[in-house]
């Protein structure tokens, strides 16, 4: 019995044992209306469930969303799928997310258990929801696409909400972990001061250093492949570098190279050339010798075989390089700020602001950091897509 | 071939004659002369850059004293300075073995001591990232909601620039009352599970179809497919991100060392060698810092090697 796999245990599993995450959330909630959402103080009463109808509309459908999920199992309610199921639970959540948070900025730290086990159930559930729609699955591919990015968005938001509700409700200070809504505030109010550190450490150090070290790269590959004892010899030595700690050349750099953005460009150089090196050598190689024979017997010379053959297929490496030297590239300028730079630039403003105990403004500068790099990595990826497309690893799956 | 050779015994001097050539051959064909060839040119294209970077400042020094010079002087002048730009090879070597051999390895000013220091935050951020990983890729392959909701967000997990934000959880985990190694440890941890959960994602899904469905017929456990199958075919994608692992991971425990003043590691060397200018001693750190990285690699290629012959795979 035990050996059945996933994609028929549940039904056969559904009449015998109730969905744990359901049964979890109902217990939770029935218990939550026991219990005060905040506590008393001296000037006001406790605050019950009927002082706040909107936080106990949002517990009702929470509890109606569990309560589907049970009739569901038992077969009263028939004709809703998996990820139809998802998505009902989805609205709820969303429900019991926004009132939530609502009712934690009001309250502060006086939110007490009543309120906890909610956000508790809320989190049962949420998970319960995207466990529902991860089972979707159609033919249209777009629509697949879009549900699927529909899963991580809602995690990250649950983590955002989570963490929201734990720092204002518990009144974590806010030197240690600033409350999002408070990071995205100082977003809000120092975008000149965002912006010139993003135009000094990404726009000039980060992507001339990238164009650079890549090029570079790329072109020493080409000239190495074309000599099999420079190949033998560089090759282990590349490998051996691309496993060294190459960002504590960073202080070098500043040295040489002086404080302003060159200097950081000159560790992403060096940061981003062996990797692009080390691929391109192995993408080089990737050709088969069929295709290879091919173009000889088309009596085409080393140039046109590199350009019309060998370079094409050696992109899925070369791409592979430009993906991790892209994340690789902003750790290398920003750890170089360290060493010295003019005042400003995001790993400057990180140092300082640390020092001065602003620590939302330093989530600030880790938010933009954190979008510069996945939207340069995704930007990549596009590119990638747009230029190996032939490659299997693009065809569309089933 | 050595069998043949032991059948029909050639004259001494022709088989000597031929193990030279064979020698040569391997020589010219294999890795070793290539790599020393490449290894050699980068010295001496270090000394040539050596004095091509510190001969200005030689120079003035040189006018400032109003003493004449030629040029083989000036050469060697430049590969003797207290600070220089680029100090030469020589110059690096003499103070490792300084700093290595002739301090007491528990002095301040002995880079075994810093050494330690730094491999011991990695060594617990390494433990910790590898656990790390293989929990969330057991989980992954495990619970299709797991893989759709986590994995995208442990891919971006990576574009943050996990370095930058390096003082800040030495802050706040200082604020907490944890300093020294943790923080240290967990800046390697984010960066070495990341490997390792990818790899091992792969890993434990390379078992294919066949051989799950054999697990089936044998009315396999989760556990059973999981201990018997899917552990042991994912191994070499475990050692393949182990190693990439451990190299980032000794990258995060130094950088962690630099934004908060660390007294000790090898982070803190280099930092303080650039405040003082002491170019040298950057370079020592930095020499130390390869050392030490190639050779943890170099275990975990060894711990590689013999898992695989424990499980009997052919040298």
């Amino acid at each position: 019995m035990n050996v059945r796999i996933d994609t028929t245990a549940p039904t056969r599993r559904a009449l015998s044992r109730p969905d744990p995450w359901c049964a979890a959330t109902l217990l939770l909630g029935v218990l939550a209306l026991a219990f005060p959402l905040g506590a008393a103080t001296d000037e006001a009463a406790a605050i019950g469930w009927l002082d706040r109808p909107g936080s106990l509309v949002a517990l009702l459908a929470l509890l109606g969303g569990a309560g589907l999920g049970l009739a569901r199992q038992a077969g009263v309610v028939r004709g809703l799928g998996p990820a139809g199921y998802g998505f009902v639970l989805l609205a709820a959540t969303a429900l019991a997310m926004a009132t939530a948070l609502d009712v934690v900025h009001d309250l502060g730290a006086a939110a007490t258990r009543g309120f906890w086990l909610v956000v508790l159930a809320s989190w049962l559930i949420a998970w319960r929801a995207v466990d529902g729609v991860a089972a979707f699955s159609v033919r249209d591919l777009r629509v697949q696409r879009a549900v699927d990015t529909v899963v991580p968005a809602v995690f990250g938001l649950t983590l955002l909400f989570l963490w929201e509700v734990l720092t204002v409700g518990f009144g974590v200070p806010q030197v240690l972990l600033p409350a999002p809504s408070m990071i995205g505030e100082r977003i809000a109010s120092s975008t000149g001061t965002l912006w010139a550190d993003f135009e000094q450490t990404f726009l000039k150090a980060v992507l001339s250093g990238y164009v650079m070290g890549c090029t570079a790269g790329l072109m020493v590959a080409v000239l190495v492949d074309r000599v099999a004892f420079l190949k033998r010899g560089l090759l282990p030595l590349g490998n051996l570098v691309s496993a060294l700690p190459i960002v504590g050349i960073a202080p070098i750099m500043v040295m040489w190279f002086g404080f302003d953005w060159q200097s950081k460009a000159a560790v992403v150089v060096v940061m981003t050339f062996f990797p692009m090196l080390v691929n391109t050598v192995a993408g080089l190689g990737a050709a088969d010798a069929q295709q290879r024979e091919l173009m000889r017997s088309y009596a085409a010379g080393y140039w046109q075989t590199l350009v019309m053959l060998r370079l094409p297929s050696a992109m899925p490496f070369v791409f592979n390089a430009l993906k991790i030297n892209s994340t690789l590239a902003l750790i290398g300028a920003i750890v170089a700020e360290f060493f010295g730079t003019p005042t400003v630039g995001m790993g400057f403003r990180i140092s300082t602001e640390v020092g001065r105990m602003n620590v939302d403004m330093v989530w600030a500068e880790i938010a933009m950091a954190a979008l510069a790099g996945s939207a340069f990595y995704g930007a990549v990826a596009l590119v990638e897509r747009a230029v190996t497309f032939w490659h299997p690893s693009f065809r569309q799956r089933r | 071939m050595t069998t043949d050779a032991q059948v029909t015994p050639a004259p001494a001097d022709a088989a000597q004659r031929g193990r030279l050539r064979a020698g040569l051959d391997r020589a010219v064909q294999g890795r070793a002369l290539p790599i020393a060839t490449v290894s050699l040119a980068i010295v001496l294209l270090w000394y040539a850059l050596a004095v091509w970077l510190n001969a200005d400042l030689q120079i003035n020094r040189f006018e400032r004293a109003d003493q004449s010079w030629t040029f083989g002087e000036l050469v060697l002048a430049t590969w003797a300075q207290d600070r220089p730009m680029l100090p030469a090879p020589h110059q690096i070597v003499a103070e490792l073995n300084k700093t290595v051999f002739q301090t007491g390895i528990t002095s301040v000013r002995s880079l075994v001591y810093h050494s330690w220091v730094t491999l011991s935050s990695t060594l617990a951020g390494f433990a910790i990232g590898t656990l790390l990983g293989i929990l969330l890729a057991v989980g992954i392959v495990h619970a299709r909601a797991l893989e759709k909701s986590l994995l995208p967000w442990i891919i971006s997990s990576q574009t943050v620039p996990i370095l930058a934000i390096a003082p800040m959880i030495v802050v706040v985990l200082g604020a907490i009352g944890l300093n020294g190694l943790i923080p240290k440890a967990v800046i390697s941890m984010y960066l070495c599970f990341f490997p390792v959960a990818i790899g091992m994602v792969k890993g434990l899904r390379a078992p294919d179809p066949l051989q799950m469905d054999l697990m089936r017929t044998y009315s396999a456990s989760r556990w059973q497919t999981f201990w018997m199958l899917r552990w042991p075919s994912s191994l070499p994608f475990l050692f393949a991100s182990l190693k990439v692992a451990i190299a980032i991971s000794l990258v995060g425990a130094i950088v962690a060392e630099l934004p908060t003043g660390a007294q000790a590691g090898l982070g803190a060397r280099m930092l303080a060698g650039s405040y003082y200018g002491q170019t040298i001693q950057i370079w020592s750190a930095l020499v130390a810092a390869s050392v030490l990285a190639a050779s943890l690699v170099g275990v975990v290629a060894l711990g590689e090697r013999w898992a695989h012959r424990r499980m009997g795979a052919q040298p």
